[in-house]
């Protein structure tokens, strides 16, 4: 029989129930919640006179409505301009209280943008199954978990059962062999896989990242190749566990400690995919190939490598692709033919639970540091993804190197990413952007987004224009 | 849950592949702690040609002549045809919501994003896959003919064309019992509830340090 990879191994430990219909009741270890996706769901539990099955399972933050104009935010929720906004942030709170959940309040150092929170504050851990309202839960199997984003019926779902019913996904193997040259990251890997495998390629899936530049990668690294398994379709994208996870966990506010941390650590041990594992699909890029990317379009898979050149319509056999490239290059505003490094971002967004980690803000500083925003940049806003990251930030200085550079250093939450707060594009903005996704109206009404690592980000901030981050670290 | 036996009703397109999540329902909507009211919004940066606000009168604003909702010929509609991995990008419910909303039960498309298509039959909503020639037939036949009519019969699982033509499709029997019986799921998840306790103390025997942390 077949070696397990380590989907089944997570899938197989939390198999309450398999069904004779081929559905199967999947026990939820975390439950992370947010203002947007849980009003309804708590409001269902009323309806219904329920609640929540355990309560020490789930951990609520407020991120994607939060103001992170300092002066704005530091009025708490009360001092939310936006009303609407303000309700939502409030709904939560009232709700958390109601049923007595815990919540990292809006001015709480612990708060933050909630993929970043979880794995910080050791609230997700190896071998879990975590889930929360929002597709980009994914970013939680860094840590060897079985994690991914569900609906708000299946929010309501987990409060009340602890299980969510399930079919099981097949699995995909995406290696990545050899090294990264110097100054491409974790979301140029992740971009260029993408690139690789479309837009829907991973659906279906469950994906596993593997091979030496995984294995190499720091856990930063590993939640953005994670995070981004959904803009591959997939809902869950993993990493074995080895000794970066153990050494990233250890310490960690809720992560077990003394005895139980030794009978986790041997548990945790075995979160890897059993080397005779059979994988429905495997994919393979060669990490030395891989360039700083950008996107261009309005979906992820419309990516280029920095010295790109745009599509050509015309030159696209399918008709689907041949109007998706079209429609895609109205919308930029950009020409076929013309270069990447010729496209000039009006804004700069620093952020998001793609890249708003310490490492993140490190790499994007290194770049600006002693440098200046170049004069046709409107804004660059640099987000930390939480409290505690910008706290470390501050330690180390960063913000002043930004602040110095011409940028603003913000207040945490989801900002700019999708633009639910005051954070947004004007028509016809381009943004060079280290969020994940570049659909149509993203980041504002008529934005142009384009997606980047951080330090591709802070490169274009100073030339004005996309360039080669590695020319400038040389 | 609004339970989903057979419709028969006019077919509307979405014509167009990778439509995500933020293009069926902005996120400025989402600041809604309601669940209903979402149909104006359904596409909005499509539909209409000046920027949508929650709590904005819909019935005002300039709509988009081009956008195929606004023509006359569609409205009423309640099949959407879609193309491929329609649903893509953000988890929001408020997407089937919307759509839900505006009064489509079902999609016909030949493949939608996991999450999305999930959420569908939360809501009443039944997500259709049909091989992609079948979709560009129906697409073409339905460009075609004003006031083009389909039928989808979940007992039988096929899509009945003006002409008589059937189309067989695939759905999984968990799900396709839930919609036709418009079940509430947590209630039927319950009652399997001694499963789930037995499940739950061996788990917290075997992972303590899963248990009790965060209180």
């Amino acid at each position: 029989m077949a070696g397990k990879t380590l989907y089944d191994k997570l899938w197989l430990s939390h198999l309450v129930e398999a069904r004779e219909d081929g559905s199967a009741l999947i026990y939820i270890d975390r439950q992370l919640i947010h203002e947007v996706t849980s009003p309804q769901a708590f409001e269902g539990l009323r309806l219904a006179g329920r609640q929540p099955w355990r309560r020490d399972a789930n951990l609520a933050v407020p991120d994607h409505n939060v103001p992170t104009d300092s002066l704005e935010r530091s009025g708490g929720v009360a001092a939310i301009a936006d009303p609407v906004s303000r309700l939502q942030v409030q709904t939560l709170d009232e709700n958390c209280a109601d049923f007595d959940i815990v919540e990292f309040e809006i001015n709480d150092v612990r708060q933050g943008i909630v993929h970043v929170v979880g794995p910080e504050q050791g609230a997700t851990l190896p071998g879990m199954t975590v889930v929360c309202g929002d597709s980009h839960t994914s970013t939680h199997g860094a840590l060897g978990a079985l994690a991914h984003g569900i609906g708000t019926s299946e929010v309501e779902h987990a409060l009340a059962t602890q299980c969510l019913i399930q079919q099981k996904m097949k699995n995909m193997l995406v290696r990545i062999d050899g090294r990264l040259q110097t100054g491409v990251t974790a979301k140029d890997a992740v971009l260029a896989v993408i690139g690789e495998i479309g837009t829907a390629g991973g659906t279906g899936y469950a994906i596993e990242f593997g091979g030496e530049v995984v294995r190499n990668m720091s856990m930063e690294g590993r939640m953005t190749m994670c995070n981004m398994s959904i803009e591959a379709g997939a809902r869950a994208g993993m990493v074995a566990v080895d000794d970066t996870t153990l050494d990233y966990v250890r310490g960690r506010p809720y992560a077990p400690r003394d005895d139980l941390w030794e009978r986790a650590e041997v548990a945790w041990r075995e979160l890897h995919s059993d080397d005779d594992a059979q994988f429905d699909r495997v994919v393979v890029l060669r990490g030395e190939e891989i360039k700083p990317q950008v996107t261009w379009g309005t979906s992820p898979e419309m990516v280029l490598p920095v010295d790109g050149v745009l599509p050509d319509p015309a030159a696209e056999e399918n008709p689907t692709r041949r109007i998706a490239i079209e429609r895609a290059l109205q919308y930029m505003g950009l020409e076929a033919g013309s270069r990447i490094t010729d496209i000039r971002p009006d804004r700069i967004f620093i952020g998001s639970c793609t890249n708003s980690r310490i490492e993140d803000l490190r790499a994007a500083a290194e770049v600006v540091k002693g440098r200046k925003i170049a004069p046709g940049i409107k804004q660059a806003l640099v987000v930390p993804g939480s409290g505690e990251v910008k706290r470390q930030a501050e330690a180390e200085g960063l913000h002043t190197i930004f602040l110095e550079a011409g940028m603003e250093w913000r207040e945490p939450g989801c900002s700019m990413c999708l633009a639910m707060n005051a954070d947004k594009l004007g028509a016809g903005e381009h943004c060079a952007s280290t969020s994940n996704r570049n659909f149509e109206g993203r980041q504002g009404f008529g934005g142009r987004t384009h997606l980047v690592s951080p330090a591709m980000a802070a490169a274009a901030a100073v030339a004005g224009h996309f360039v080669d981050v590695r020319a400038m670290q040389e | 849950m609004k339970s989903f036996k057979v419709i028969e009703g006019i077919a509307a397109p979405m014509d167009r592949a990778n439509v995500d999540t933020d293009l069926i329902i902005p996120k400025q909507f989402l600041k809604s702690i309601k669940r209903s009211g979402f149909g104006p919004n359904l596409f909005d940066e499509l539909r209409y040609l000046d920027e949508g606000e929650p709590g904005k009168d819909c019935s005002d604003r300039p709509l988009n002549p081009e956008f195929p909702l606004n023509l006359a010929r569609y409205q009423g509609a309640s099949i959407l045809l879609a193309r491929e991995n329609f649903g893509c990008g953000s988890s929001r419910e408020h997407a089937p919501w919307a759509l839900e909303d505006y009064g489509f039960r079902c999609i016909i498309a030949p493949s939608y994003a996991d999450i999305f298509y999930n959420n569908c039959f939360k809501n009443g909503i039944l997500p259709v896959v049909l091989e992609r020639d079948i979709v560009d037939r129906l697409f073409r036949e339905m460009y075609d003919t004003e006031g083009y009519r389909l039928i989808v019969d979940l007992p039988g699982q096929f899509v009945a064309t003006p002409s008589g033509e059937q189309f067989h499709f695939e759905v999984d029997a968990f799900r396709k019992h839930c919609l036709l019986e418009g079940l509430d799921d947590i209630g039927l998840t319950l009652q399997s509830a001694p499963a789930i306790r037995d499940y739950e103390q061996r788990w917290r025997e075997q992972s303590p340090w899963l248990f009790d942390v965060i209180s």
